[in-house]
């Protein structure tokens, strides 16, 4: 927890599209409440670039390449409760279809042949992570304590996740909040 | 006085033939399974439907009911195999829901959701599988596969035809299709056989129907498979 006692969430977005980050805003007005029970770490939210010391990790997206394994980590090292978020979270999702050709077919179809291509050339800025052969689910790469499935989860899910850790429960989702979809 | 078994304690009858499934069934229980279906042979293969039966590990769908059985079905550690087994499903083959149009139909979805599964467990496989567009009105997509042979059964023994087997071993296990090319539309099947229907994944889908029933609409989307299963039972299937 934080000095004043609030509990403190640390969000991210690896291989995802931000898809479940807007879920989450879906709370609506229930962010005002939210907001006096918990602070905001590193986040798109914040801007904070680095987490500290957090008791929820929020992880959409699955991992694609090197940048998202050393952010994976970290979150690892500095939240008590990881949670894997959304679909590519948990497998890989929609970036993983990218798992049945190899690396290189992607990379020539999308900078050297395919269609609309212009000044054919695979970006190779040493800045830019390395990608990795495949996708791969958080779970493969850290021990995650929690997961909130749904393409995206919806903000009642992530809303029931928190409310159940803010209050002291063991984190339950009933049928009606499971959605692979 | 008719014979019976017990259920988690709960006494049942069946008759002479039933399996342990059918008397469950009859009575209202529901025992969570995706490859047996009432109406075909028992298959045996999925094993969600595995109880203990006077303390040994029995498919429910294929061991006969007897007298003196106590049947155990909803224990914690049959509910943890029957999660983990789907578990296994889902990483040995491609089931990204969000991209299917089977999602919110799909029995093997709405058994995950039936055991609270909502991570995958194991590493995920990806194992490349192929896509069968071939015929005009069916299509085929092999990533879906789970292997249960309904396709096969309905094939044979209702549209007494023989257009699909499982072929090869383990990890090599697939569906093949009974032509020269392998492609599915050189088969006699129609559109209206019971195999085109009868998959419970979205690995036989009928082309040209998808996403015809909006979210919060679907078979799954507010019933649990349970009481979709046990209310076609009583209803009778399509």
């Amino acid at each position: 927890m934080g000095m004043n006692n609030k509990i403190r969430i640390a969000t991210t977005s690896l291989a995802g599209c931000f898809g479940c980050h807007m879920s989450f805003l879906d709370i609506d007005e229930r962010i005002l409440q939210l907001a006096e029970l918990v602070e905001f770490d590193r986040s798109p939210l914040t801007d904070i670039e680095h987490c500290t010391n957090c008791d929820i990790g929020l992880i959409e997206g699955g991992v694609c390449n090197s940048e998202n394994v050393h952010v994976l980590r970290e979150f690892r090292k500095n939240c008590k409760i990881l949670v894997a978020v959304g679909a590519c979270a948990i497998n890989g999702g929609l970036p993983a279809m990218r798992n049945f050709i190899t690396l290189e077919d992607c990379l020539n179809e999308a900078y050297l042949s395919g269609i609309g291509v212009e000044n054919a050339h695979i970006p190779n800025d040493p800045e830019l992570p390395l990608l990795l052969d495949k996708v791969r689910p958080l779970h493969e790469v850290v021990k995650i304590d929690f997961y909130l499935p749904g393409c995206p989860p919806s903000a009642d899910v992530f809303w029931k996740f928190l409310t159940d850790i803010i209050e002291g429960r063991e984190p339950f989702l009933p049928y009606e909040l499971i959605h692979y979809d | 006085m008719s014979k019976s078994i017990t259920i988690d304690g709960q006494s049942i009858p069946f008759i002479d033939g039933q399996t342990i499934m059918e008397a469950a069934t009859a009575a209202g229980i529901y025992i969570p399974h995706l490859c047996h279906h009432p109406e075909y042979t028992p298959h045996g293969s999925c094993k969600l439907c595995n109880v203990k039966v006077n303390g040994r590990v029995c498919s429910a769908c294929t061991f006969p009911a007897m007298e003196d059985q106590e049947v155990l079905s909803n224990t914690a550690e049959l509910i943890n195999d029957r999660q983990k087994i789907t578990q296994m499903l889902f990483v040995e083959g491609n089931h990204f829901c969000p991209s299917c149009e089977k999602s919110g139909n799909c029995q093997l979805q709405a058994v995950a959701y039936h055991l609270n599964m909502l991570d995958n467990y194991f590493p995920l496989f990806y194992p490349t599988r192929k896509v069968d567009a071939s015929h005009a009105e069916i299509l085929i997509d092999h990533n879906r596969c789970i292997f249960c042979t309904l396709c096969v059964r309905a094939s044979q023994e209702a549209d007494n035809k023989d257009i699909f087997a499982i072929s090869g071993r383990g990890i090599n296990k697939h569906l093949i299709i009974n032509s020269t090319s392998g492609l599915l539309r050189e088969t006699d099947i129609d559109i209206k056989d019971q195999a085109a229907h009868i998959c419970p994944t979205g690995a036989i889908l009928i082309k040209y129907t998808a996403y015809q029933v909006p979210i919060g609409e679907r078979t799954y989307d507010h019933t649990e498979i349970d009481q979709v299963s046990l209310n076609l039972e009583k209803h009778g299937h399509e």
